[in-house]
């Protein structure tokens, strides 16, 4: 039989499904077929190459291009005010004496947050065994990347002195000066070069099986031997799976302590502070939820278009948009109860500043930001308590807009009130962004936009190898262990 | 075609099960030096080729405990060795302060110990190798499962391996020379 009929012949349906031994120590059990499929409309294996490796080796049309250069002008206009900020100095911005972190610090949190999704997508949910992650987890790491990216700009333009941040590591200097590892700043700086390296490693190494899938997929010589490079040559080798399902696993078990580190370790510079309003306990778990919430938003937002647009909704299906929203009203919930339960410890601490400073926050000069984030963040989700709605594309694009926005605000709120009315009320103030800062913010949505529709075309936005691996008749129905 | 020596004989395999009974078959005739290409990994497969398990759960450990010991070191030498600062008189050294760049590290050189061990294991980067002309072979990361043996196993000949393969149901079977 020539190659060509054998690989025709792909592996779709080969497997008993009803097959009791099916369950017996497979890690992945055959799916259930009471159960929504993963990948809709059956396609063979190779229709899932050919679909995923199609985006990149087809033609880009004009709206693309249109769509790249809209957002990375916005980016370059955001650059620009980065410019004028280190060429004037940071008095460009509205932050004041009394209110030090406005708009950047604000912007570094949201950012960082919206990285969150990703590691739970690739980590989290791996370790859980949730096979859904499959088709949405490599856009979801990408989105982590790309954050992470635009959180770090805001702390190094935040110094003052950009040229100098190289100040904030530890290294033999002639000054004879060690940075102060007692500061969580300092531990921030190792958290999110962490965060920023490992999911930057955990990513390129999902990448590396689908390259070698793209590499013999395209036909162009210089695609070919860009995938070819990156794809380190790989051969789809089981010696080799046998080594990176290891390592997979050991990545996604770091991972998933390091995404609740970095969060934590942000939390922490409000937390161990004397600010009321800050210095609360609260603070890690209620950040980490709150990022994990934005970050599900940040990718909702971003999926619905992209699997409209790249045409992957047998992939990306209305299954796993709805378990996205769960997700999204899960941690809403828990953003909820820490809003509340601030306020409650606030009254119960019996600390005056700190009721004040609560008071304040819902009631004083940003009620208006309070109350957008409460609105956003905790009132939109309940609709996902009913399942049509949990399944309307229109809706829940609009809720997770939402959702980003009420987690902007909550940063904001954080920030802004708490040291708008510090201790001594003759210095107290009021803050609005000044345009710069504005450019700034709006110019890191661009750079995250375009960096999203470049990968959006040329690198698999589907972890290819992974989906594979869960379509229905693509594992053996029963364990090597058999055969010793 | 003279100075050519065949380097391998492969055969395609397209049922995951087939792949695993062929695999058990191979391992347990004697063969060492062969190999199963696929497009995602197969659960069990590795443990039907009789594949040892991996050392690299040892070299991120390793890595994780240079980290580690790193980052108390750093910690420890430069806040009360070389440059003592006090500051709302915090001790100089206490384990409190110091776990969260501790971990940060740990997982830090963890995370790239793994990586980089990987790729040593798997003996990549190697953008050459003696198969890749072989048009099933290419589709070994799309949709087929191609088994090697290759002719460096030492019980391995040309006739005898090349009926075994037909004799587990190895479609199209093939000599590759190079």
């Amino acid at each position: 039989m020539s190659v060509e009929t054998v690989t025709k012949t792909a592996p779709r349906n080969v497997v008993d499904h009803l097959d009791a031994s099916a369950y017996h120590g497979n890690p992945y059990p055959v799916e259930e077929p009471m159960r929504e499929p993963l990948v809709l409309g059956n396609p063979s294996l190779h229709d899932v190459t050919a679909k995923i490796a199609g985006i990149i080796e087809g033609k880009t049309n004009l709206k693309y291009w249109i769509a790249v250069l809209i957002c990375a002008s916005v980016a370059g206009a955001g650059f620009g005010a980065i410019g004028e900020t280190v060429v004037t100095g940071i008095g460009v911005w509205g932050s004041n004496n009394t209110i030090g972190w406005a708009w950047d610090i604000t912007n570094f949190v949201f950012w960082i947050g919206i990285g969150h999704a990703g590691t739970l997508i690739s980590a989290i949910l791996y370790l859980f065994r949730q096979k859904w992650r499959t088709a949405i987890n490599r856009s979801a790491e990408a989105m982590t990347i790309f954050a992470v990216l635009c959180a770090g700009i805001f702390p190094v333009i935040h110094t003052g002195r950009p040229w100098l941040a190289y100040w904030l590591t530890p290294y033999p200097n002639q000054m004879q000066m060690w940075v102060n590892f007692r500061s969580p700043l300092v531990w921030d700086v190792f958290a999110v070069s962490t965060y920023l390296t490992v999911s930057a490693l955990f990513w390129f190494m999902g990448l590396v099986p689908d390259f070698a899938t793209v590499r013999n997929f395209v036909k162009g010589k210089i695609t070919k031997s860009l995938y070819t490079f990156f794809s380190l040559g790989w051969t789809g080798s089981m010696r080799n799976w046998h080594h990176y399902e290891i390592a997979y696993m050991i990545l996604a078990g770091l991972s998933t302590p390091l995404v609740i580190s970095v969060h934590t370790i942000v939390s922490m510079d409000f937390a161990t502070s004397v600010l009321p309003g800050w210095h609360t306990t609260i603070f890690p778990p209620y950040f980490v939820a709150g990022a994990i919430f934005s970050g599900f938003a940040m990718v909702m937002t971003l999926l619905v278009i992209a699997r409209e647009i790249l045409g992957l909704k047998e992939f990306i299906t209305l299954k796993h948009l709805e378990n996205m929203n769960k997700i999204i009203l899960a941690t809403g919930m828990m953003v909820g109860y820490a809003y509340s339960m601030e306020f409650f410890i606030a009254w119960y601490s019996g600390n005056e500043y700190e009721r004040t400073v609560f008071i304040n926050r819902a009631f004083g000069e940003y009620w208006w930001a309070y109350w957008s984030m409460v609105s956003c963040n905790v009132l939109s989700p309940q609709v996902y308590w009913f399942k049509k709605a949990r399944r309307s594309i229109p809706l829940m694009f609009v809720i997770s807009i939402f959702v980003n926005i009420g987690m902007w605000f909550e940063r904001f709120t954080i920030i802004s009130t708490s040291l708008h009315h510090d201790f001594l009320p003759s210095s107290w103030s009021y803050y609005t962004p000044t345009m710069v800062e504005v450019k700034i913010f709006v110019g890191t949505i661009g750079l995250f936009l375009t960096l999203f529709l470049l990968f959006s075309k040329y690198l698999p936005v589907i972890a290819i190898s992974e989906i594979k691996g869960v379509m229905p008749g693509s594992q053996p129905t029963h364990h090597g262990d058999e055969h010793h | 075609m003279s100075d050519k020596k065949t380097v391998a004989v492969l055969g395609n395999f397209t049922d995951p099960n087939k792949i695993m009974e062929a695999a058990a078959q191979v391992h347990q005739s004697g063969y060492t030096d062969f190999d199963i290409y696929t497009p995602y990994p197969v659960h069990g497969l590795d443990k039907a080729m009789g594949i040892k398990r991996t050392i690299l759960p040892y070299i991120s450990f390793g890595g994780g405990l240079f980290g580690l010991s790193n980052a108390i070191f750093l910690i420890w030498w430069t806040g009360s060795v070389d440059y003592k600062l006090n500051i709302g008189g915090k001790p100089l050294f206490a384990f409190q302060f110091s776990i969260p760049v501790m971990f940060e590290l740990t997982v830090l050189l963890t995370g790239l110990a793994t990586f980089f061990g990987l790729w040593f294991l798997c003996g990549l980067p190697k953008w050459h190798s003696d198969l890749q002309d072989d048009e099933g072979f290419q589709r070994a990361v799309d949709d087929t499962f191609v088994l090697s043996i290759f002719s460096s196993d030492k019980r391995f000949s040309l006739e005898t391996t090349e009926r075994f393969m037909n004799e587990i149901g190895a479609d199209n079977v093939r000599r590759i020379e190079a």
